[in-house]
């Protein structure tokens, strides 16, 4: 069954910190420095016997829309078309859901 | 006024703009001869439609208020902020008045031609400079330390450059049958973050992962790849030769080589003399023997036969050459000496590399070693991707010599998914770089004379066409052999991120009678330039790509009054200085630059991109087998030779040493313990950030934001050891100089290293004429001259320091 609501499959795994999906968002929307619909965390999680482990995390903003516009006509948001490492996924929230099953080390996002 | 259209222009990026070495395919939104949007051409096999932060910029970078937009000429003093704007018909009147006098005073060696990276630029710089006579091109950098020492040193031994194969030959790419995804990758001191390294797309590696490869990440910082390796090596850096020697110690010692690689492709049985530790020729044991020529011993008749380096075959074509033993041989003048085989003393240099010994030297667990060696051998196949820490080393090229042997005994040269040649598309060779002569080139082979350490090192001769260029900073105080008197500076910037010791280029650039500096924005290196030209984006010119694949155009999608593309203005001058200038057009170069693949430059810009056909010399694979790497079409290799050479002929020619080996850099704990003392953390630099290019970018808003000050790594107990905290400003310091950088408290680094960014200067800060540029510029604390014997090489990324918070309410240039 479809939601009636779309969203962004998130594959943290092999995000590399590129940047590229934030500087896509501000082309695409014209945002000036430093607003962005996506945000990128550089997160180095500490692990045991003094080991650390580190990821980005690409986040979305209060201010992505989803590229409305684009996905109208059919296009993928800006941020996943460009994205370096393929790691971002748009579609219908359910439908993605059952992608969370089938890889490790995703998330999923909903807009507000 | 009627509703103008949206053209969509596709194109290629390389060069100003996004900065790097190019390759993605783009389409660019022109709309009334603006930039409106750019996009990744999801048709283009190369970026399949991605697309990096600094090329989604554009649209802030070609409109940006800041650029230069006329010709401008100095009236104040160099250093100072003076300028008049110029026409560019007086520019290029100037400079040629001026560069045809110091040709005629001095002679056309006086001027320096220098580049910054490498990009759509090198053609251009070598056509003026050639057209000009001056032989000396130079690539700014210490050691001329970026990619040319990697591929002189493997055109030395393995007679072709090679690199990690996702594919890119093939159409496509993954899906083609005759490619195989590597089940292990080494990466070797090379980190991602959207930079694009050697002409390859950094994110292959990504897709290759997807796929089921395997990483082995040498890297003393925690990347990306270090997290998600099966096997992380924090290597200490500077000792990456030990390590290698340590792979070949343990792949030697459990026989996990391929016998059938070693025995047919590589000198393996060539007698080496135990008297004076050089080759057995044949001019030493038969009368009229050549020097080109070899002797190995053959195990059935028990007697010598030679190999014919002319005729690429033994004398005595049933022969099992020994590939061990000791053995007497007896000389023309009747001495009688011992020899023994290139595998055995390649052997003996790596024996004393024990896992155990090979982890006090890198830090690295032995075990860890072992494993990570046994990993890569096993694998079939499997690849090494090498990054630019490789060259910055005095001893590169016994350490590139140490890792090419790795994927030749294992078997992993030139098979899919392994490391493969690659030479430009279709041999499509615009100017001279190692191992490809181009169509640009001196008119007279007696002008390159006088390049600048071309005689004193032997690869300068053999590979690098351009002028060494700590010898060019030594001559220009010096004036010996000759004064050097102009430069000509393009999309250069040496007091901010090329040039090591940057006072000393300062009071370099100071002494100079003539200087042109050609660029888009104004740099503090440009204000000791005396004529300085407003240069042009990739999209605002055309051009032709052809390093490595595929072969491409990039075409012009819109113009920016008062900008020209380098091509153009090199163009306008070549014909100024050479009455004989051989082409009438910028296209006409094009065209023929061209010529091997059989299209034009319109041909090949409306198809866009061009992959060459099977079973040519540009295409893998198993290129040595089939004979296409060598002019004479034999099987093997374009080394002198004609094997892979664990024994270096050319080193040996060049009185270096002829087998892999590791020497300890200059500046470590290990050899300068009395500096160690007094800086007791190993200073590594030039971490890539995505946002920026080397020393461009700075003043792009939307990148400027993602990377905003300069940083410097430090682990959280040397932060507490030395009271820093995170954010807080700090000086990094040697007994160089110093410099102020942000710190960013973290474990990505050991506690034993600190890691600061490079390439800063703040274009923002106007109130100083040269942008406060050696305020926070890590290059204060590394000298020159530190070039490996053959000339190749700087040690850049393991120095020593100190660090210590910064004491508020001190002026900048007091600190
Ligand atoms: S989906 Fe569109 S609006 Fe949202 S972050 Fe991506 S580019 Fe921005
Ligand atoms: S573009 Fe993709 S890989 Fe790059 S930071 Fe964004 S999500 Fe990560
Ligand atoms: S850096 Fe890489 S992704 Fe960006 S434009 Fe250059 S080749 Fe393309």
């Amino acid at each position: 069954m479809k939601s009636n609501k779309n969203g962004l499959l998130i594959d943290y795994e092999y995000c590399t910190g590129c940047f590229a999906c934030t500087v896509a968002c501000c082309q695409e929307h014209g945002w000036e420095a430093p607003l962005s619909g996506m945000k990128v965390m550089e997160i180095v999680q500490d692990l045991p016997k003094d080991k650390a482990y580190l990821t980005f995390l690409p986040f979305p903003t209060e201010l992505c829309v989803l590229c409305a516009k684009r996905t109208q006509k059919g296009l993928d948001p800006s941020c996943v078309k460009h994205c370096m490492a393929n790691c971002l996924t748009y579609g219908n929230l359910r439908e993605l859901a059952l992608e969370l099953e089938k890889k490790p080390r995703m998330v999923l996002w909903s807009p507000r | 006024m009627g509703k103008s259209k949206t053209n969509i222009v596709k194109t290629t990026t390389w060069s100003a703009g996004p900065g790097c070495h190019g390759g993605c395919g783009v389409l660019a939104h022109i709309k009334d001869n603006k930039l409106i949007k750019i996009e990744g051409d999801p048709d283009h096999p190369w970026n399949q439609g991605r697309l990096c932060a600094r090329a989604l910029a554009m649209t802030q970078y070609i409109d940006h208020h800041d650029r230069l937009k006329s010709p401008l000429k100095r009236v104040g003093k160099r250093g100072e902020d003076q300028f008049v704007e110029i026409s560019w018909d007086e520019a290029f009147d100037i400079i040629e008045e001026k560069m045809k006098a110091i040709r005629d005073d001095f002679g056309p060696e006086s001027m320096i031609f220098s580049m910054g990276t490498g990009r759509d630029i090198g053609p251009w710089i070598c056509m003026l400079a050639y057209a000009y006579g001056s032989p000396n091109v130079m690539f700014a950098l210490s050691g001329n330390a970026c990619y040319s020492p990697r591929i002189a040193a493997l055109d030395t031994v393995q007679g072709d450059y090679c690199v990690f194969d996702a594919a890119q030959w093939l159409p496509g790419r993954y899906d083609n049958p005759e490619y195989k995804v590597p089940e292990c990758m080494i990466i070797w001191g090379y980190n991602i973050s959207a930079t694009c390294p050697d002409n390859l797309f950094g994110h292959w590696i990504i897709d290759l992962m997807k796929k089921g490869t395997k990483l082995i990440t040498i890297d003393p910082r925690l990347s990306f790849f270090a997290s998600r390796s099966k096997h992380w090596l924090q290597i200490r850096p500077g000792t990456d030769a030990a390590l290698a020697l340590g792979f070949l110690h343990v792949i030697i010692k459990e026989q996990l080589y391929d016998q059938n690689f070693l025995e047919t492709f590589t000198d393996a049985p060539r007698l080496v003399r135990n008297d004076t530790g050089k080759l057995l020729r044949e001019s030493d044991v038969l009368k009229n023997g050549s020097r080109d020529n070899f002797v190995v011993f053959d195990n059935q008749t028990n007697t010598i036969i030679i190999w014919n380096t002319h005729k690429q075959e033994y004398s005595n074509s049933r022969s099992t050459p020994s590939l061990t033993g000791l053995f007497e041989v007896e000389l023309l003048n009747g001495k009688t000496i011992t020899c023994a085989t290139v595998w055995d003393k390649f052997k003996e240099s790596c024996a004393e590399y024990t896992p155990e010994k090979v982890e006090k030297i890198t830090l690295v667990l032995a075990k860890d070693i072992e494993k990570a060696a046994r990993l890569y051998a096993k694998a079939k196949p499997a690849s090494i991707h090498w990054g630019v820490p490789i060259d910055m080393t005095p001893e590169i090229t016994p350490l590139c010599h140490a890792i090419a042997s790795l994927w030749a005994l294992t078997g992993n040269l030139d098979v899919p998914g392994g490391n493969v040649f690659t030479r430009s598309a279709f041999n499509a060779v615009a100017y001279a770089l190692p191992g490809a002569e181009g169509v640009i080139k001196l008119k007279d082979q007696a002008q390159d004379k006088t390049r600048i350490g071309k005689d004193e090192y032997g690869p300068f001769n053999k590979f690098i066409w351009r002028c060494q260029t700590d010898k060019v900073i030594e001559q220009i105080f010096s004036e010996k052999p000759y004064p050097v008197k102009g430069l000509w500076m393009q999309t250069c910037n040496p007091l901010s991120g090329i040039g090591l010791d940057p006072k000393l280029w300062q009071k370099a650039l100071e002494k100079l009678d003539f200087i042109v500096g050609v660029d888009l924005f104004m740099t503090p290196s440009l204000r000791y330039a005396d004529i300085i030209l407003p240069a042009a984006t990739f999209l605002e010119k055309d051009g032709v790509r052809s390093w490595w694949v595929p072969l491409q155009t990039i075409n012009k999608a819109l113009t920016v009054d008062g900008c020209r593309p380098d091509v153009e203005i090199n163009f306008e001058l070549s014909k100024r200085f050479d009455p004989d200038f051989k082409w009438e057009t910028i296209h006409d170069l094009f065209d023929e630059i061209l010529k091997p693949s059989e299209m034009s430059f319109d041909q090949l810009s409306k198809k866009g991109w061009a992959l060459p056909p099977e079973n040519h010399a540009s295409r893998p694979y198993f290129r040595h087998e089939k004979g296409l790497l060598r002019s004479d079409g034999m099987p093997g290799f374009a080394t002198p030779s004609g094997k892979f050479e664990l024994y270096s002929t050319l080193r040996e020619k060049w009185g270096l040493e002829a087998l892999p080996y590791f020497k300890e850099p200059p500046f470590t704990p290990i050899s300068r313990p009395d500096l160690f003392k007094d800086y007791p953390l190993i200073l590594g630099t030039g971490r890539r950030s995505p946002a920026f290019f080397h020393a461009e970018h700075r003043n792009i808003p939307w990148l400027r934001t993602l990377d905003p000050d300069p940083v410097v790594e430090i682990h959280p107990e040397t932060a507490r050891k030395n009271k820093i905290s995170n954010g807080e400003w700090v000086i990094v310091e040697n007994w160089m100089g110093k410099a102020r950088f942000k710190a960013k408290v973290t474990k990505i680094v050991p506690p034993w290293m600190v890691m600061a960014a490079h390439g800063w200067w703040f274009p923002e800060k106007k109130d100083d004429p040269l942008f406060h540029t050696f305020e926070s510029n890590i290059n204060m604390l590394i000298p020159m001259n530190e070039q490996g014997k053959d000339g190749l090489g700087t040690p850049m990324k393991h120095l020593l320091c100190r660090i210590r918070k910064e004491v508020t309410g001190v002026k900048n240039n007091e600190i």
